[in-house]
């Protein structure tokens, strides 16, 4: 009797074991969706906003960072800088391994950043690492850059997937791009363009079990359509860039918002090469005149936060403390009169269609509001890759646009506001004032004294105003309600799906 | 038969236009699949990098030397490789191609089936409350986006019934024909209802014109039945500008219907086109369209073929 019981209860643990592996099992891939698909998947060559996302779950970076931007493990478990700041050492996690069983070495590391600085490569992130004069790799685990000179921004951009280890081999077989082997939490199984990608949980991930056993991302190009899909249960997370669509996630019961302030921001570039804003009264005047709270709440539904220059939570002001941010506009009509242009003045701007989607609405309330000081704005909206061009040769006289944020406002800013920025002639305005702080700022390590020599750099940017920064909005994410441990953080990454759980 | 063959000899002749206006259209527009890839931070590429990278995506050649290493492998039968897919350009166009014609079929279907009877029901009851009703409908569905109406649909199902056909992983039809079916026919509705407006708008009015000739007068004071006139006697002559709608229609639709592929997530020819020229994939937009152009100009002949079908007076090639 006895026996026969203990059989029944091993029989019915056996059961309920199975039970719940058949109900993991059933219930472990997350089904995603988003409207623009990944453009490819070399690591160091990919910027598009899909690709990145989709590749930090595929490669790992030396470092990352956590939702609040700081620095932490991931391929290396330690970093040091010398005291000179001239050398940077990296320990390697000895348990990191590429999907393809292999370890992950000091020679890939060395490997990969080679990869990066070759010219051959086309890599847009080499220029954050033109501080790197040399690698020694002393053992399997141990990495060290020599660099140039005193460089604290290095290891921010070492965090972003641009900087992903690449397998060594991988790289003499010239197959990055073709085929993806990282050392990241998933495994690319398919990618069908456009359509669709399959991913697999990778078991020997040194980061330790993934929460789902795999995730399909569809790609719906509609995101109405992917609402749709979710309130059908369908769709389990997706990501979205409307704000239209995204503000009417609350309202589905069995839905979940996740939005997060992020460091791209929208700004109006002026063209301080074009007359008449080569004159900084004018400049000024522009600033003075426009309510970028109304800019905000008309074209994006109030969904943002007006920013200055740094958009960075740790290092941003007060915006109101900078110049002009309150709208003043006896003030602009004061100094175009002063700068001789009472009547005003003729200009285009340009901007892209879709990207982002309040781009036109931003154009036109910025269009009625210059109106008011006499500025007859021209609006031209083109196709992404017409205004991508036109933007890079610094073809216009003012451009909206929404320009990506790193982490560091170093590597930020220096492509545009120092003497040697490979962005100078889109930018169109230097100074010493600024080219000196930037300098500054990239040598010094300490966080407050850093602090200060940024804000200083943003009061004067505010100040001579090339560009007049409107405001960050949201990255949203929407997912059902019984799928947890979904850190939404400001670069947009959605590297925590590693660990999400479906409940 | 002389016919068929001197339109078969045009086909090379257009196709090479066809060829050269994509090839210089495409290259016209600003930016290129440099920027296309790279965005705004293109700019940070150093002179070295850029022409690394234009070689990669084969643009570092003049034009000229680009289209004739184009058109001397299509000589070969090889469209070239798409970048974004990292596959030859006619397997790509090849896999989205069934989805498409199926949906142009399966829209043509819909259109013909509500659109003939309803044209030719308001025909003969012209004038009358019912000819009103089909003619107010038939004008809704003219001016009716397929954007609005599919995502009026999709709002619908979804908010209202909590239903929606598996949207992303599209299934072939050989595969799982019900699955394949349920995800097609919303699409088909979509397309196929303004499609079905221009259909009854013509087939009452090529019915009305009919209707009115001797030839049917003769036919009733003969005594054939009404059944009869309208159908044996009438609607073969009103069909030929039917077959002309839909035959232009048809051929519009095997080039992809963007939006509502878009809209309802299908992997099909018009999206395919749309990305790839956002993506500056020369190779793929190229071949794309190429096909497009070769499938359009058959329908067109399958079109002057069915004229002779319908009217015996017809002689192609005779003036």
């Amino acid at each position: 009797m006895v026996h026969l019981t203990r059989r029944l209860l091993s029989g019915i643990a056996l059961a309920a074991m199975l039970g719940i592996a058949t109900v993991s099992a059933q219930a472990a891939t997350l089904h995603m969706a988003w409207s623009q698909d990944a453009t490819g998947l070399d690591p160091h060559k990919q910027t598009a906003f899909s690709s990145l996302r989709l590749l930090e779950l595929i490669y790992e970076p030396l470092v990352r960072v956590d939702a609040s931007l700081r620095i932490i493990p991931a391929i290396a478990t330690s970093w040091e800088f010398s005291k000179e700041g001239k050398e940077l050492t990296f320990k390697l996690d000895p348990k990191a391994k590429f999907q393809d069983g292999t370890a992950v070495t000091s020679a890939d590391v060395k490997a990969s950043f080679e990869r990066i600085l070759d010219e051959k490569t086309g890599a847009a992130a080499r220029a954050n690492f033109l501080s790197i004069a040399s690698i020694d790799t002393p053992d399997a685990a141990t990495v060290v850059f020599h660099l140039s000179q005193p460089d604290a921004p290095i290891l921010t951009a070492m965090s972003d997937v641009n900087a992903a280890i690449v397998p060594a081999a991988e790289i003499k077989a010239g197959s990055i791009g073709t085929k993806a082997v990282g050392s990241g939490p998933f495994k690319l199984d398919k990618w069908d363009p456009n359509a669709k990608e399959v991913l697999s949980a990778n078991k020997d991930w040194a980061g330790g079990a993934t929460g789902v056993d795999g995730i399909e991302i569809s790609v719906l190009p509609d995101e109405a359509a992917i609402l749709a899909a979710m309130r059908t249960k369908q769709i389990d997370f997706a990501l979205l860039n409307d704000p239209l669509v995204a503000t009417l996630v609350p309202k589905e019961a069995s839905l979940q918002l996740n939005r997060v302030p992020v460091l791209a921001y929208h700004v109006l570039q002026l063209n301080p090469s074009r007359k008449p804003m080569t004159e900084i009264k004018v400049r000024q005047a522009i600033s003075c005149a426009i309510d970028r709270q109304e800019v905000l709440d008309t074209a994006s539904l109030g969904e943002g936060k007006v920013t200055g220059p740094l958009t960075i939570p740790a290092l941003a002001t007060d915006p109101t403390q900078l110049f002009c941010y309150k709208r003043d506009v006896e003030k602009a009509k004061k100094l175009m009169a002063e700068a001789g242009f009472a009547d005003g003045f003729s200009a285009t701007v340009i901007g892209a269609t879709g990207e982002p989607p309040t781009a036109a609405a931003e154009a036109q309330v910025i269009q009625s509001q210059l109106a008011e000081i006499g500025v007859k704005l021209d609006i031209k909206m083109m196709e992404l890759n017409v205004y991508v061009d036109a933007w890079l040769k610094g073809d216009f006289d003012m451009a909206i646009a929404l320009n990506g944020g790193r982490a560091d406002p170093y590597t930020m800013y220096n492509r545009y506001w120092t003497k040697a920025g490979n962005l100078q002639k889109v930018a169109n305005y230097i100074d010493d004032t600024l080219d000196s702080q930037m300098q500054q700022g990239r040598a010094e390590t300490d966080p407050e004294k850093r602090k200060a020599i940024f804000a200083a750099f943003e009061k004067h940017l505010a100040e001579v105003s090339p560009w007049i920064w409107l405001y960050t909005s949201y990255s949203y994410t929407a997912q059902q309600k019984n799928i947890a441990g979904f850190v939404p953080t400001p670069t947009g990454t959605l590297f925590s799906l590693s660990k999400v759980t479906i409940q | 038969m002389n016919y068929l063959l001197r339109r078969l000899a045009t086909f090379p002749l257009v196709l090479l236009g066809v060829s050269i206006l994509v090839f210089v259209a495409i290259r016209m527009v600003p930016g290129d699949s440099i920027t296309a890839m790279l965005g705004t931070e293109a700019g940070l590429l150093t002179p070295a990098q850029r022409d690394a990278l234009a070689a990669y995506f084969g643009i570092d050649q003049p034009w000229f030397v680009q289209y004739w290493r184009w058109i001397g492998g299509i000589l070969h039968g090889n469209f070239g490789i798409s970048v974004t897919y990292g596959r030859p350009v006619l397997d790509v166009i090849l896999e989205r191609f069934p989805l498409t014609l199926e949906l142009a079929l399966l829209s043509m279907i819909i259109a013909l089936a509500v659109g003939m009877p309803a044209g030719i029901h308001a025909a003969t009851h012209n004038e009358k409350p019912s000819d009103l009703v089909v003619r107010i409908v038939a004008m809704i569905g003219q001016s009716t986006p397929s954007f609005v109406l599919g995502l009026l649909i999709i709002y619908t199902l979804s908010a209202g019934f909590g239903v929606l056909p598996a949207m992303g992983e599209f299934a072939p039809l050989w595969q799982d024909p019900l699955r394949n079916l349920s995800q097609l026919i919303l699409p088909a509705i979509t397309l196929g209802f303004a499609f079905a407006a221009s259909v009854t708008r013509i087939a009452r009015s090529a019915m009305l014109d009919v209707l009115s000739d001797d030839y049917v007068r003769t036919a009733r004071s003969k005594g054939a039945s009404a059944r009869s006139v309208v159908w044996r006697h009438a609607l073969p002559n009103a069909l030929i500008p039917v077959v002309t709608l839909s035959g232009i229609e048809f051929g519009y639709l095997l080039g992809g219907a963007v939006i509502v592929e878009q809209i309802y997530a299908l992997p099909g020819l018009g999206r395919m086109v749309l990305d790839a020229i956002l993506q500056r994939d020369y190779a793929l937009v190229q071949g794309s369209v190429l096909f497009i152009a070769f499938n359009f100009m058959i329908v067109n002949l399958l079109v002057d073929l069915a004229y002779v079908a319908l009217d015996p007076r017809i002689r192609l090639g005779e003036q």
